[in-house]
């Protein structure tokens, strides 16, 4: 006689065991250091920490560690890390025109003050597997130096702005909302939309943006610039009443420069769609800058019928965490509604065959 | 003992006040979906995180915690979420349903009748009633605004035009107080009678979708349905294999590859419980 | 300045059994329950209504009071609840004299009936089994509850927030280290 599986609390201590036995792998190899991952496999820390939304690279590397590289579950675990830590306050504004910058380009202008700062970018290389990498201890070669331009460099948007040609934002003091406090309410505003795709998932981020660009919301997007650096962040404790800086932080800010054709109350002019993330991250910056371009479309009077313009569409379904939860949630067991299905679908077809033969008769 | 670093029930107390208040006035507003705060926790979105933050903020050293789901006390989700509050909280778990203060459920209703000492505890997937049909939640909320049932009212009567009966089988939804439209979680439409004048108070928490709601004790609770055609719970027409129950809710379980099925009740306590009972009559 | 009296000896504990016990008094309207809870909370707040707003009251949570500043400190010192002097804009307001009237309070939308306040309505006395005639959900046939010293137009108040429902104010009732809830479903009749 069959019985329901008993042991379910020694099942689950076995197999975490043997998680952390396949996670170490072969142990003749020598093993990852967190140090090692933070350094080596720094997009990937970059990507955790965006969407673990929590600014901390050791933690990161750590969390990846656990998670055998897999990324969305070690964003999980930063997440989850992060709700239990205390709030002290909110930071002021970052002005990103004083980044140190180790990246700056613009595709819109040749040349313009600060200059355009390739960086270490995966860009104009060939994607050619390279083998000399298979053989380890070999050194990297050191970067040639240029001087700094230690000026600050001013913002694309700002320069087309002073000429009236782009959309200025709308200056608020107003508290921008807290996405990890309140829950979502329609219709979102801006910073909370924001927020939102700053730790979305970088895949459906880049599928939607990419759909905006083959025709699904009539974007004209061009990269006005995208610049990566590092930033210091300020906090104004209370009880100074003055900022003070508590640290640097690793950003990619994206401006992307779109057309609009104007209203009625509004001159024809260039409007911005914005992207911020942690770390080096230009896919999701970019991303981030052409749905929120998208998100802006009812506000501008726009026509708002593409996915990516249906903000709760967009906002519901961007947060990874969530999403794997859901659809993983799935191998859980659903016996007892899988068997009122049962139960019903052959209610069904025996209603279906005695009608089939009263008709027959 | 509870684990070193974090607060009792894991919850920080500024959100379990913030839950608090929330189920105050879910139980104020019998059926309506209160918008919360809910908080990442170290389970995921859709294993029971509503649940579990309902359970953490109520949660105290005198309760004693039963936790099942699809009824039975030893699956590995109920294990889980078991261990995670023995680890966070230190309390008393248990598997006898008439020994437990609180009880969290995913999926069944026990079938030993509830008493006024207990809370029933349901993890939601997903609270909003008309999401099938009404996909955007700005509107649904306006529907619920409004009273305006009448988009699941069609449904069902189109279920009866085509299959001559309404074909929910579980998450069927309820009228509460004869106000507001529910979602059950996904309990087989055989549990929903259950929840009609229950003596315990009933909370439902959904985590990812970041809402609250309850039914107060002694509440009505009317599975929707027509005059014609009334609201018929079903189950399998079996005895169960191990104590014969007739009146249970009951597992279909395969025993081989030529067909052979066996029944047994998806209550697991109950099930023990009908098993001992004999016996102890007997000594 | 005076020394303020400590607030719930064990913060966590404290509050979840205060919590529990409102949590009660809410399922079934009418029905009194005590708080454990020892506290001596500045006159003339009572052990009840200050145990309550200790539990449930914050920072995110504006509280107008009708009383003087001893107690206000005493609430912004344990709780932070920012004290409101627009009690329309309360999500707790906190009566121990003359009851404020019940439309003055936030009802909360149709949308989010769940903004209406709850009113912490400091009275002489709860008396089980008599008076009032209680009845809604968390009630299976009739609660009955005697109220000292309520306000002379309550019951009548008390139809008209009825019928606003789903919006509406929800009240705690609290003497001593007794309390009794009236959530806005409920349905009371005199005795």
């Amino acid at each position: 006689m069959y019985v329901a599986v008993k042991g379910g609390e020694k099942a689950i201590s076995a197999a975490h065991t043997w998680l952390d036995e396949t996670r170490r792998g072969d142990t003749a190899l020598p093993e990852l250091s967190v140090a090692q991952i933070e350094q080596q496999m720094a997009l990937a820390v970059d990507r955790v920490m965006a969407e673990g939304s929590c600014h901390d690279r050791f933690l990161a590397a750590l969390a990846i560690k656990q998670a055998k590289g897999d990324l969305i579950e070690a964003a999980f675990l930063l997440r989850a890390y992060r709700t239990t830590l205390p709030r002290f306050g909110a930071s002021l504004p970052l002005e990103t025109s004083r980044m140190r910058l180790r990246r700056r380009i613009s595709a819109t202008y040749k040349d313009l003050p600060g200059g355009q700062v390739l960086g270490p970018t995966f860009d104009y290389t060939h994607r050619l597997l390279d083998f000399a990498l298979a053989a380890e201890g070999r050194e990297a070669p050191a970067t040639p130096e240029a001087l700094a331009d230690l000026a600050e460099t001013p913002r694309v948007t700002e320069i087309l702005a002073r000429e009236g040609l782009m959309q200025r934002e709308a200056l608020s003091e107003a508290d921008p909302g807290d996405l990890t406090r309140e829950p979502l309410s329609f219709p979102a505003p801006r910073p909370v939309r924001l927020q939102n795709l700053a730790r979305g998932d970088e895949g459906f981020l880049l599928a939607l943006g990419y759909s905006t660009q083959r025709g699904y919301g009539n974007a004209h997007p061009f990269v006005g610039e995208i610049r990566v650096g590092h930033i210091g962040v300020e906090i104004t404790p209370p009880e100074l009443g003055f900022a003070i800086d508590i640290g640097d932080i690793g950003i990619t800010e994206c401006q992307m420069v779109n057309q609009f054709k104007g209203s009625r109350t509004e001159p024809a002019q260039f409007t911005r769609g914005y992207g911020l993330v942690f770390g080096h991250g230009e896919r999701r910056a970019m991303s981030m800058a052409l749905v929120d371009r998208g998100l802006r479309a009812r506000e501008l009077g726009e026509e708002a019928d593409a996915p990516a313009q249906q903000e709760e569409f967009v906002l519901y379904h961007s947060d990874n965490i969530e999403a794997t939860g859901f659809v993983e949630h799935l191998k859980l067991p659903h016996y007892v509604d899988f068997q009122s299905e049962l139960e019903n679908l052959r209610t069904i077809r025996r209603t279906a065959e005695a009608e089939l033969r009263e008709a027959a008769e | 003992m509870t684990e070193a670093g974090y607060n009792f029930a894991y919850l920080d107390e500024a959100t379990k006040r913030m839950i608090r208040r929330a189920i105050l006035k879910a139980v104020a507003i019998p059926g309506h979906q209160i918008p919360f705060g809910a908080r990442e926790m170290p389970l995921p979105y859709g294993w029971g995180t509503g649940g579990i933050q309902v359970t953490a903020s109520i949660l105290g050293p005198a309760d004693v915690l039963k936790v099942i789901d699809q009824g039975a006390d030893d699956t590995t989700n109920a294990v889980s979420i078991r261990r995670f509050f023995t680890r966070v909280a230190g309390i008393a778990t248990t598997d006898a349903t008439g020994e437990a203060s609180i009880i969290q459920t995913r999926h069944r209703i026990p079938e030993k009748p509830l008493t006024e000492n207990q809370i029933l505890v349901y993890q939601v997937p997903q609270p909003e009633p008309l999401f099938r049909l009404e996909p955007h939640r700005a509107e649904t909320r306006r529907l619920h605004a409004l009273a305006d049932y009448g988009l699941m009212h069609v449904r069902l009567y189109e279920d009866i035009a085509r299959l001559g009966h309404i074909a929910k089988a579980y998450d069927y939804p309820v009228m509460v107080n004869e106000r507001y439209l529910m979602s059950p979680s996904p309990i087989p439409a055989f549990d929903n009678p259950k929840m009609h004048q229950m003596a315990a108070l009933q909370l439902f928490g959904a985590g990812r979708e970041k809402r609250i709601y309850a039914v107060p004790p002694y509440t009505a609770v009317r599975s929707l349905d027509f005059e014609d055609h009334p609201f018929r719970p079903i189950r399998a027409p079996q005895a169960c294999a191990i104590c014969g129950s007739t009146t249970s809710y009951l597992d279909e379980l395969v025993t081989d590859d030529a067909g052979g099925r066996a029944f047994i009740c998806s209550d697991t306590d109950y099930c023990q419980e009908r098993q001992a009972a004999p016996k102890a009559a007997a000594e | 300045m005076k020394q303020l009296t400590p607030g719930f000896a064990d913060p966590v504990l404290d509050a979840q059994a205060c919590f529990r016990a409102i949590l009660e008094a809410m399922s079934r309207p009418g029905r009194i329950q005590r708080i454990a809870a020892h506290i001596t909370p500045p006159a003339p707040l009572c052990t009840a209504a200050g145990a309550a707003l200790l539990s449930l009251a914050d920072a995110d949570t504006p509280l107008w009071l009708d009383t003087d500043e001893a107690v206000a400190a005493w609430l912004r010192f344990h709780c932070g609840a920012p004290i409101t002097g627009d009690i329309g804009a309360a999500r707790f307001v906190l009566s121990c004299g003359p009851a404020p009237s019940l439309a003055a309070l936030d009802i909360g939308t149709d949308e989010d009936p769940q903004l209406g306040a709850t009113l912490i309505l400091q009275v002489a006395g709860l008396i089980a089994d008599e008076g009032w005639r209680l009845t809604g959900p968390g009630i299976q046939h009739e609660h009955h509850l005697r109220v000292l010293g309520a306000p002379a137009d309550f019951v009548s108040a008390w139809a008209r927030n009825q019928a606003l429902f789903p919006r509406g104010v929800d009240v705690l009732l609290c003497a001593g280290d007794s309390i009794a809830a009236l959530p806005r479903s409920v349905m009371i009749a005199e005795g």
